[in-house]
């Protein structure tokens, strides 16, 4: 395929003097896993936040399987295939499980401007819900009330809430925030599962993970993207040690 | 399901209570309580429409005593132009508080929070005072309807039972409705929308055209109310639109519970019942009434369908 799944080229947004994203070019290719790391501040979410549409770059573009949007509205851009998480867990608390998926699966079947029938009972919904649970290990808890779950299972959930808009590309905020090592390892499983089925983008601080799910990885400091490459070559890339990874073991270090 | 539900057990008892009231009316001779709840369904009907946008929707209309209003003078003004069928009056009245919504509606849901609550108020006093200048119509005095609206027959406004019963199906009819539109996918994103709004987008729903719409139907099915209230009263002022007006409104949603099919039925009949009661013990009914509700609100979280549910667990 000639145009890559997702084209980000010389973005650019600044928060009065201060440029969060400075020229950031990157390409996902279709089927590939590419991890976006860099050091607290350097505007991973600034970043994410221009991809999925909550933000509006003051230059450059978005292209998402060749086509522009840039400033298209979030909702518009799920429509389009592009689904995401969110750093902090960000679900309807008051709804179930099931209820959270189910209307995701809603949004990308046919219109909900229908007032009569009970959309509970659709058999197709409820059916891509629970697939869509299955698929996290979370259908044993669907007819819970997303308040009474865990931290882990909402992280678990929220996937199953972007998997359920049958996305070409999952943008991935911080999926292992807060999980115990338990967790993060089931994460890191199902992450590993999903990645056969469609394009991620994973933003994520846990190192050891990001280096076993990544295709590509993208060194993010500054706004900037200091280097691009697969795994083996960002470990050995000088620049990323100093400005990245040293970083890293100066915080081990002391704290 | 183990046991009484001792909410639906409430429920039942005061839907039957309204069913058999005109029986109980007439048996007794008590006329008077037969047009004191002639004018409680009528605002439970009007409290039950600003729960779908207020409780289910999340959207705190400030203004819904606006289309009470707008029905209303539908109805009286076209009676006084001599068009005196209901076929005409209601349509037009049900219109008329739909395309104020919608526009209305339009403005204010580009706001949040407290600028909405703002913004309907201001609405629905603009509403007010431009009742409060139709000179020809009353203006501050309001206008008198000589004659009810007329169905051919169909059905008589003015016998006190059949207008009681019309009212009484329209409450039921609104809420029946109400209970399909909060289950149906519409009724989803909307709960979806007042539960988290980002999410909403997230996943797919853009999210003002769906609190339009869901304001819109509130708004209409308030314009109900308001034709019927004309009727009821057989006159229409500016003071039903007065904010203070809609107040009551909120009060009845909140103090019955938000978000609950029956709560606003229940908060009406209760609030309207302790307003009568007191005012009839002392001219200073309203320094009871305040502390009471307050109560209600801080102890009774989720109004009286909260406190019977909590009763239902034990």
């Amino acid at each position: 395929m000639a145009d890559p799944l997702l084209r980000v080229e010389k973005l650019v947004r600044r928060f009065g003097g201060i440029t969060a994203t400075d020229n950031v070019s990157l390409d996902v290719a279709a089927g590939e896993l590419h991890a976006i790391i860099g050091p607290n501040g350097a505007g991973k979410t600034t970043l994410i936040s221009q991809l999925t549409g909550h933000l509006a770059p003051h230059a450059g573009t978005v292209s998402l399987g060749g086509r522009d949007i840039t400033y298209l509205p979030a909702y518009r851009r799920c429509a389009l295939g592009l689904a995401r998480s969110f750093q902090i867990t960000s679900l309807l608390l008051d709804f179930t499980a099931a209820d959270n998926v189910a209307l995701a699966a809603q949004a990308h079947a046919g219109t909900s401007f229908r007032f009569f029938a009970n959309a509970r009972k659709e058999k197709g919904l409820r059916d891509a819900a629970h697939a869509a649970l299955d698929r996290v290990g979370l259908s044993h808890r669907a007819d819970v009330v997303v308040s009474r779950l865990s931290h882990g299972e909402r992280r678990e959930l929220e996937l199953a809430v972007a998997l359920a808009s049958k996305p070409k590309l999952l943008l991935l905020d911080e999926p292992m925030a807060g999980l115990g090592v338990t967790e993060s390892q089931r994460m890191v499983k199902l992450l590993q599962e999903l990645r056969k089925e469609v394009s991620i983008v994973l933003v994520e601080h846990d190192m050891p993970a990001v280096f076993a799910l990544a295709d590509r990885i993208s060194v993010l400091v500054y706004g900037r993207v200091i280097a691009s490459g697969d795994p083996a070559a960002i470990r050995q890339n000088d620049e990323v040690k100093r400005a990245y990874l040293g970083d890293q073991h100066v915080v081990t270090h002391h704290g | 399901m183990k046991g009484l539900n001792v909410s639906k057990a409430v429920t039942a008892l005061m839907l039957a209570g309204l069913v058999l009231l005109p029986l109980y009316s007439s048996l007794s001779g008590n006329i008077f309580i037969l047009t004191l709840f002639t004018r409680i369904v009528i605002l439970a009907l009007a409290a039950a429409s600003l729960n779908l946008i207020m409780g289910y929707g999340g959207m705190m209309s400030f203004g819904h005593a606006a289309y009470l209003g707008i029905g209303g003078y539908a109805v009286g003004i076209l009676a006084q132009e001599g068009v005196g069928s209901g076929f005409v009056q209601f349509p037009v009245a049900l219109a008329a508080s739909a395309l104020f919504a919608l526009v209305i509606g339009a403005l204010s849901l580009r706001t949040r929070g407290v600028y909405f609550i703002m913004i309907t108020l201001a609405f629905a006093q603009m509403a007010y005072y431009v009742a409060s200048g139709l000179a020809r119509y009353g203006g501050d005095d309001g206008l008198t309807v000589y004659k009810r609206s007329d169905f051919s027959g169909l059905i008589n406004l003015s016998d006190r039972v059949q207008f009681y019963y019309l009212c009484l199906a329209g409450l039921l009819g609104v809420i029946f409705l109400i209970w399909r539109v909060v289950n149906s996918r519409f009724g989803l994103v909307v709960q979806g929308l007042r539960s988290n709004e980002q999410r909403l987008q997230a996943i797919g729903f853009p999210a003002k055209r769906y609190q339009l719409v869901c304001f819109v139907i509130a708004g209409t099915m308030c314009g109900l109310a308001g034709a019927l209230l004309a009727n009821n009263t057989d006159f229409v002022s500016p003071a039903v639109m007065y904010w203070t007006r809609s107040g009551d409104l909120m009060v009845m949603v909140i103090l019955g519970g938000m978000g609950t099919l029956f709560g606003p039925v229940m908060g009406a009949v209760v609030y309207l019942l302790l307003e009568e009661f007191l005012s009839q013990i002392t001219e200073y009914w309203a320094l009871i009434m305040g502390p009471l509700l307050l109560l209600i609100v801080l102890f009774g979280r989720g109004g009286i369908m909260g406190l019977l549910g909590r009763l239902n667990r034990g």
